[in-house]
């Protein structure tokens, strides 16, 4: 019990001074799950969409495979875009490993399937609703996939969201590509895995409650942006 | 509204690393764990102009990274893996820095007698005489595979070890945190159990046998093999690792008025 106070003391007392450390690992957190979650986005959404209203032969196998997918273990993804990005990988000469692109990548394969999966589940209801519309209307795929989309949108915002989540917690692949390095690659959670191996529990514990105050906030924020949960605005 | 948060998060996305002359260097936990690095590194910075970027993994792994070419040089202590590591043809050679040495930890109760033994073999004897619990690293580290070689040489086969010997594969902070959950004994380099923040119940039972004795040595990665090494940077850091200034800031290196590192380089 002394230990969480302690943690909690901590926390408080890196918030207060802006601890210049804190600041920078916290902004290296939100860059990386930011831009990961951009790029999987992009990626995932349409391909939820597409996937919703497009019918082909393994269809049934794809949204399987997709939703196995969605718990695919981060330390074995790190493994993986370790092994590629290494000077003796196929991608070496990039020399992407231990910088944040290399954190992005594995946490864009991670979450991908993740908002994929969750857009796919949420927009095949809709296009139960608006199948016999858009096909009367003549609509091209496209801009199916579009109205889809749009009229998903607050749905769509949560599979981000899920995928913004559990980026931002994720410690076991970006150990492995980022290697945790002081002022280049090191993030809230590494850090926390660090002050841990040190036995320094409070600044760790301190760390976690950070962490778990800008997963809130960046929720809150984006609720709070996109107008969402508002009488009248549903 | 919406282009503000666009514009931000491109912002963030596209924010750029300063420039400076990095060099990755591959370190054992537990010479990162000793709090050396944090007076080291600045006085690197200041006096070479060298960024020096820490992975701080097991002395295997070190190893591994310096034989794929992902850094451009490890500081490890196991002398027959760096010596396996050079004549690779990996690492240029192998330059002796400095020593520390390895002490064993146990519960304050102390119920195998570890601190009543005349010898490293002997302390180990007796935790096996009571089946006490032990927590090894087993990560093939340098700590790792120094702790298999005691076993051995105390005459005993870790194959037929029972429940009580359980090996957490993990980081020298990591096993110490495990010792102290399980009120077990481990063995520990000093500067890691100094360091160590979660001594809970714990205490330094046996230290002193010359066979606990740990070098740490710095391997440049060999540019021949991987040419996009930072020969040159690996180069500079070694010159000031070797030299007085080194010198004096690892021999001056203390904690609770204890010295941790013996700086013993030739130039």
């Amino acid at each position: 019990m002394g230990e969480i106070l302690e943690g909690l003391k901590a926390a408080f007392l890196l918030l207060v001074t802006l601890d210049s450390d804190l600041v920078e690992i916290t902004l290296r957190s939100l860059q990386v799950t930011l831009s990961a979650l951009v790029i999987s986005s992009l990626i995932a959404l349409p391909f939820g969409a597409w996937l919703a209203i497009r019918r082909f032969r393994h269809r049934r196998l794809a949204i399987a495979v997709l939703n196995a997918l969605m718990g695919i273990p981060p330390v074995v993804v790190g493994l993986f875009v370790y092994l590629l990005l290494s000077r003796s990988g196929p991608f070496g000469v990039l020399g992407l490993l231990y910088t944040p692109s290399a954190m992005i990548i594995a946490q864009v394969i991670i979450i991908t399937p993740l908002i994929a999966s969750i857009a796919h589940q949420s927009l095949r209801e809709l296009w139960a609703e608006y199948h016999d519309l858009l096909i009367s209307l003549n609509t091209t795929r496209h801009q199916r996939i579009k109205t889809l989309v749009w009229d998903g949108r607050r749905a769509l915002l949560t599979a981000s969201l899920a995928g913004f989540g559990r980026a931002i917690g994720e410690v076991g692949a970006i150990m492995i590509v980022g290697g945790n390095i002081d002022h280049a690659t090191r993030v809230l959670t590494t850090a926390i895995a660090l002050e841990t191996s040190k036995g320094d529990f409070s600044l760790a514990l301190g760390l976690g409650f950070v962490l778990i105050g800008l997963a809130i906030s960046v929720n809150v924020a984006i609720h709070w942006l996109t107008r969402t949960e508002r009488e009248g605005r549903w | 509204m919406k282009h503000l948060v666009l514009s931000a998060v491109f912002s963030i996305c596209s924010a750029v690393p300063i420039l400076a002359e990095d060099l990755r260097l591959a370190v054992t936990t537990s010479f990162h764990n000793s709090g050396l690095a944090d007076v080291l590194l600045p006085e690197i910075a200041k006096d070479t102009g060298l960024n020096v970027q820490l992975l701080v993994v097991g002395t295997g792994q070190a190893i591994h990274l310096g034989e794929a070419g992902d850094v451009d040089a490890i500081l490890v202590h196991s002398q027959k893996a760096e010596e396996a590591f050079v004549d690779g043809g990996f690492g240029r050679h192998r330059r002796e820095i400095m020593y520390n040495d390895f002490v064993f930890i146990g519960p304050v109760e102390d119920p195998a007698g570890v601190g009543n033994a005349e010898s490293a073999a002997e302390s180990l004897s007796s935790i096996k005489a009571n089946q006490a619990l032990f927590v090894s690293r087993g990560d093939e580290s340098g700590t790792h595979k120094k702790e298999r070689a005691l076993w051995q040489l105390a005459g005993f086969d870790l194959e037929q070890f029972g429940d009580w010997y359980r090996a957490v594969g993990a980081g020298m902070g990591a096993t110490l945190n495990a010792a102290a959950g399980m009120g077990a004994y481990a063995m520990s380099d000093r500067a890691s159990w100094l360091n160590f923040g979660n001594k809970e119940g714990l205490a330094l039972l046996f230290s002193g046998d010359p066979l606990l004795f740990n070098q740490y040595a710095y391997l440049p990665v060999n540019p021949e093999r991987h040419s996009h090494v930072n020969a040159e940077g690996a180069q500079k850091l070694e010159e000031w690792l070797v030299s007085e200034e080194a010198e004096a800031l690892i021999d001056g290196y203390q904690i609770n008025g204890e010295q941790l590192f013996t700086f013993n380089a030739t130039r």
